[in-house]
């Protein structure tokens, strides 16, 4: 199936969707990676609030390249999710629906996604210049001083991906080794 | 001899990075077309589409492929009859890193290894040095993904492995790392010399131009073996099974201890870049 999401207008149709199923995703996103993860969760931890609300938002495993001028961003592609393992079942608890990345992520993710109904979400990695053309705007949230590992929100317009968890439990990666 | 001024370096370097950051190398994007031939998955023939209309964007809009503009790994043969003038050799390629990522709107993803602090212009550059005869400086820059990077492996085999030992490692190398290093990748494996050399060895296999074939008749016909053996594995471009699962595979071997057989596999994704100049 094909699926057209606005988000976070269209949280709704998450337990619709199937590992397998295509989304072209629009709407607001926050890329974060290792040392944002690092940062959010130490907030979490101390129950401090963090620099974006975390609930209903999606989170885009990414740290784009610098934005030449007249752009509205630089080279922007997924890394690898499984790196934010550790960070995931803290961020779902505090409300992320959507997670971006690419790759194969730990086994326990089927059972945290059924668990806080969220979808973990793959784009094409290494296509970096294409990706760029669906970022519409880009806007520095927090933490500079990263560089490409600091919290960004992206808006984002018809956004390819496939859906590996679903909401349900399934694992894509793991259904087609299972073929 | 023959005197290479450093600056000639440094600008020789900032356009390698920059020039390999964009533009894939013709065999590669070739290569990548072609998989379409075969693909099974859907969602393959997409991607084998999304790396072409990429190659089209970058050149076009003078855009990184990939964010992850890597580590820069610097290949040099420098001839015993050249003397490099105005400066430290290192210093000059370290140089000519910064200005490339910095002038080519490339990332800085060099953190130092403990507190994680951004270096800020990508460097140090990872820079093997070989003498070679003549007088030339054969320079090659290789941006090397953290993705691919991070699922290599290095084994300490005994050699009882044998032959057949060596090849399960690669195979399970390959299958272990699944969509993670964003297949359809290039398999570099390093087989002998000691810890450490194998692994450059393996590194240095992805600098071998895609379709070319191993001048040891031996060797090339492991490494077609060995490549059908991985596509054979279904993991597919991008993860999404399929025949193509990798678009080359390298090896390099030389003589080791008789007590060991290390191998190292060095995975490279299908944004498979490298560029070199001989100044």
């Amino acid at each position: 199936m094909e699926y057209i999401i606005d988000w976070p207008a269209d949280s709704f149709k998450l337990t619709e969707l199937r590992s397998g199923d295509i989304v072209h995703l629009s709407g607001t996103i926050y890329t974060a990676r290792d040392a944002a993860h690092r940062r959010l969760v130490d907030l979490l931890d101390a129950d401090k609030e963090t620099p974006v609300d975390l609930r209903d938002c999606a989170v885009y495993y990414a740290g784009p390249a610098p934005c030449p001028p007249g752009m509205a961003c630089g080279s922007i592609g997924p890394t690898t999710s499984g790196r934010m393992d550790i960070y995931k079942e803290k961020m779902m608890k505090a409300g992320m629906k959507l997670m971006i990345g690419k790759g194969k992520c730990f086994p326990q993710l089927k059972e945290l996604c059924r668990e806080y109904k969220a979808v973990y979400l793959a784009a094409f990695g290494g296509v970096a210049a294409l990706s760029a053309k669906s970022v519409k705007s880009m806007e520095l949230v927090a933490w500079p001083e990263l560089g490409a590992e600091a919290l960004m929100k992206l808006e984002v317009e018809n956004m390819l991906l496939v859906v590996i968890n679903d909401a349900r439990g399934h694992d894509y990666y793991e259904m087609l080794a299972e073929k | 001899m023959r005197t290479i001024e450093c600056r000639d370096i440094t600008d020789a370097v900032a356009r390698l990075c920059v020039e390999s950051n964009l533009y894939l190398p013709e065999a590669v994007a070739a290569r990548l077309d072609s998989l379409a031939e075969s693909e099974t998955s859907a969602l393959g023939l997409t991607a084998i589409k999304a790396f072409a209309d990429n190659r089209r964007i970058a050149a076009a809009d003078k855009l990184a492929l990939c964010q992850d503009t890597g580590v820069a790994v610097v290949f040099v043969e420098l001839g015993q009859e050249v003397a490099i003038s105005g400066g430290l050799l290192s210093d000059a390629i370290n140089a000519g890193v910064a200005r490339g990522y910095r002038e080519g709107y490339l990332r800085k993803s060099m953190v130092t290894a403990l507190e994680r602090m951004n270096t800020g212009d990508n460097t140090p550059a990872v820079i093997h040095l070989e003498l070679v005869a003549g007088d030339r400086l054969s320079i090659c820059v290789l941006p090397k993904g953290g993705g691919a990077e991070n699922m290599s492996k290095l084994a300490m085999l005994k050699p009882s492995a044998g032959l057949e030992g060596v090849r399960r490692f690669v195979l399970d190398t390959v299958r272990e790392a699944g969509p993670n290093p964003c297949p359809p990748v290039v398999v570099g494996v390093g087989i002998g010399g000691d810890f450490e050399r194998c692994a450059e060895l393996a590194k240095k296999a992805l600098c071998r131009e895609i379709g070319s074939v191993n001048p040891d008749p031996r060797l090339a016909r492991l490494e077609e073996e060995w490549l059908t053996d991985v596509n054979e594995l279904g993991i597919g471009v991008q993860g999404f099974g399929g025949p193509n699962t990798a678009i080359g595979l390298f090896i390099e071997e030389q003589p080791c201890h008789f007590a060991s057989l290390p191998v190292a596999v060095n995975l490279n994704c299908h944004c498979d870049r490298s560029r070199k100049v001989v100044l």
